[in-house]
């Protein structure tokens, strides 16, 4: 009989071990995956907030710039910039051909023309004289000058010849290459050129997305919930809309988007490609969530304390508006950015809206045409340079350094609200 | 208190019925509720006792399947009638309840929240002092004049019952309803309640829910014995402890059930 129990005994603490172990290991899987993929995302992304530059000595020449003596400031504004912009590449290989000098212009990115304009423009008093000028490199070197490109390729398989390689090894040999943080990548747009390419306005886009979701299905989402809660009486119909707000939550998003799609643009007209239709589209999708959220959070206060507000003579929306609803706001809230969250991450139904048009200007409003985070990583993985392979993780990491800083604020405000309540 | 030997009643209930969906919980209820006085409820759990002093704020109302009939009058009013606005009421009829439960906000916030939505104070000044006056009466003032800004709901079980109480009296109601509002304290709390509430019945009718029977005898002029839903006796607390009409009475209070 002691036996026995002692048996028991065994086998009840080996149980419980093996249950510990399980945990264990599942956390250790968890963590594992996230490490993995964050060391992959931050491993290719890290590079994008480079940039390589290469310095080329520029003469201002007047002449080639077709400027008269004493140039007003519309006269550089309206100079010919190509020939001398041309003839700066062309100057690092003094016996090039023809052929050559055309290679020597691919080095640096479509806009090298532009850059040594705004050097101009910035100081005036250049004209006939020679500054070494920062200008991008394209993205093929840059990637050759973060070790990201296969060297070692026959030519005929390289977007960088060998001819380009020999010249950009010496510019690396005199110190005329320099790697730079890559501020464009936040301040551009979109661009066909992934050495241009930047993500302000897919941001911008996601930021007006974001307000616009908020700004309608918050509020709606607190009335509904505060309505069914605290109001509405329990009957069929009240059932009917709860089973239904519940099935809501497990639309596919994509729906949504057809939605948006065949509401919206169809038959409201409003303009297509924009933040205001992607955000209406995403609080459709982030309603029911927050609906949830808000009812478990006003379940979750205490009855006593609504008794003993209504006993004090308050009326039922007193009773809502001063004690349940504030004591319901930190659950409500972290529902809110929960749904926000999904909503930052969401692609299908943006794409289906139009947001996933090439943009290539920054929105100002949520009815300027933008594109979002998600879309941006979404076009960019479909791109074949090997320039956006980088930025695809980059943009992976600004979209998820967007989220923690929503989750931070939400853990702020939820700490301040429930300091003040405890 | 008798003037000049006749009785003042508050309250007249009369053949209250109570249903619960398709329960009936309280059967034909008719008790006569005496003005400044204190009046225990005692009897088993589940016997309704509760439901009724419920009743008597119609905090029933929020309780969906829960319906109420017959009448209950006070000062002649009938407060199960269409035309009687519960806000007004409960702002007469204040309630204490089983299990403390102060706002989650400050001491002062606390019992300022009666007189504020009421409408009662002009000022900062008379709003003070009307809390003053409730905590003092609450016997809660000594110790948390210094701290009336913290949270309510760092007080002990029983500085929070009597915050309650003060939260009650602040709109200085004609009757308090009190619902086992000793259950969960210590006996040292509890005495001080108990001698709070003789205190109150001065200004205020008191109606009290009790398990104790002892407390009930203690605090209590008269007393109304309920079982199953039923109001079995009711009487002066010296006639009903001593010697009761109704056997079930008497086994009751000598501990023989319940």
């Amino acid at each position: 009989m002691n036996k026995n129990k002692e048996q028991l005994l065994n086998k009840r603490y080996k149980a419980e071990q093996r249950f510990r172990f399980y945990g264990l290991s599942a956390i250790f899987m968890a963590l594992l995956f996230l490490t993995i993929f964050i060391f992959k995302i931050f491993s290719t992304g890290y590079s994008a907030f480079q940039k390589t530059w290469l310095i080329v000595p520029v003469t201002f020449d007047a002449e080639l710039m077709m400027l008269d003596q004493n140039p007003s400031k519309e006269d550089l504004q309206d100079a010919d910039y190509y020939d001398i912009a041309l003839k700066s590449m062309a100057d690092l290989d003094p016996n090039a051909n023809e052929d050559q000098e055309n290679e020597l212009k691919r080095m640096v990115s479509y806009f090298f023309e532009k850059e040594i304009k705004n050097e101009l423009l910035n100081d005036p008093n250049l004209i006939g004289k020679t500054k070494e000028v920062y200008l991008t490199a394209s993205d093929d070197l840059d990637q050759v000058f973060k070790g990201n490109y296969p060297r070692d390729l026959p030519e005929d398989q390289r977007r960088v010849s060998d001819y380009q390689l020999k010249i950009f090894d010496q510019l690396v040999a005199n110190g005329k290459v320099e790697s730079k943080f890559n501020i464009s990548f936040f301040t551009n747009a979109d661009s066909r050129e992934a050495e241009l390419a930047g993500i302000a306005s897919s941001f911008m886009g996601s930021i007006f997305s974001i307000l616009v979701c908020l700004m309608i299905a918050f509020p709606v989402a607190v009335l509904a919930a505060i309505y069914l809660e605290e109001f509405a009486p329990k009957n069929r119909f009240t059932d009917f809309i709860e089973v239904n707000i519940n099935n809501l939550a497990a639309v596919p998003s994509i729906v949504f988007g057809l939605l948006g799609l065949g509401v919206l643009l169809a038959i409201f007209h409003l303009p297509r490609s924009t933040p205001l239709v992607g955000g209406i589209t995403l609080s459709l999708m982030t309603l029911p969530t927050i609906i949830i959220a808000a009812r478990a959070s006003l379940k979750a206060v205490p009855p006593s304390i609504r008794e003993a507000a209504l006993a004090m003579g308050a009326s039922r929306m007193q009773t809502t508006i001063h004690h349940t609803v504030p004591l319901s706001m930190p659950g409500t809230l972290s529902g809110t950015i929960i749904g926000l969250a999904q909503a930052l991450g969401e692609t299908a139904p943006l794409i289906l809206i139009g947001m996933v048009a090439f943009v290539n200007t920054i929105p100002g409003s949520p009815m300027d045409p933008a594109a979002s985070l998600p879309v941006q990583i979404y076009i960019w993985a479909e791109s074949a340079e090997r320039g956006f392979v980088e930025k695809v993780s980059a943009c992976i990491m600004v979209l998820l350094g967007f989220l923690i800083i929503m989750n931070l604020f939400a853990q702020i405000i939820r700490h301040k609200f429930e300091k003040k309540w405890s | 208190m008798r003037k000049n030997g006749v009785k003042m009643i508050k309250i007249k209930a009369k053949d209250v019925d109570v249903f619960y969906g398709k329960k009936q919980a309280l059967f034909n209820i008719s008790l006569d509720i005496e003005e400044n006085q204190v009046t225990a409820l005692i009897g088993p759990s589940g016997c309704g006792k509760s439901t009724f002093l419920r009743c008597l704020n119609r905090m029933n109302d929020v309780i969906d399947i829960c319906s109420v009939k017959g009448e209950i009058l006070i000062n002649d009013f009938n407060i199960n009638d269409k035309s009687c606005d519960v806000v007004r009421l409960r702002e007469k009829i204040g309630m204490v309840f089983q299990k403390p439960n102060p706002f989650p906000k400050t001491l002062y916030e606390n019992v300022s929240y009666g007189p504020t939505i009421h409408g009662m104070a002009q000022s900062k000044q008379e709003m003070d002092e009307i809390v003053e006056t409730s905590l003092k009466k609450a016997a809660l003032w000594e110790e948390v004049k210094d701290r009336l800004h913290e949270p309510g709901t760092g007080l002990s079980g029983g500085q929070q019952q009597r915050l309650c109480i003060a939260r009650a009296i602040s709109v200085r109601p004609e009757v308090i309803l009190m619902d086992e509002p000793c259950s969960a304290l210590d006996p040292i709390a509890t005495a001080q309640i108990e001698e709070l509430i003789d205190e109150l019945k001065k200004e205020h009718t008191i109606i009290i829910v009790t398990h104790s029977m002892a407390q009930a005898a203690r605090v209590s002029q008269n007393t109304g014995f309920f079982h199953l839903g039923q109001l079995i006796e009711h009487g002066s607390t010296d006639k009903i402890f001593k010697n009761p009409d109704n056997k079930k009475t008497q086994d009751y209070i000598t501990g023989r059930f319940g």
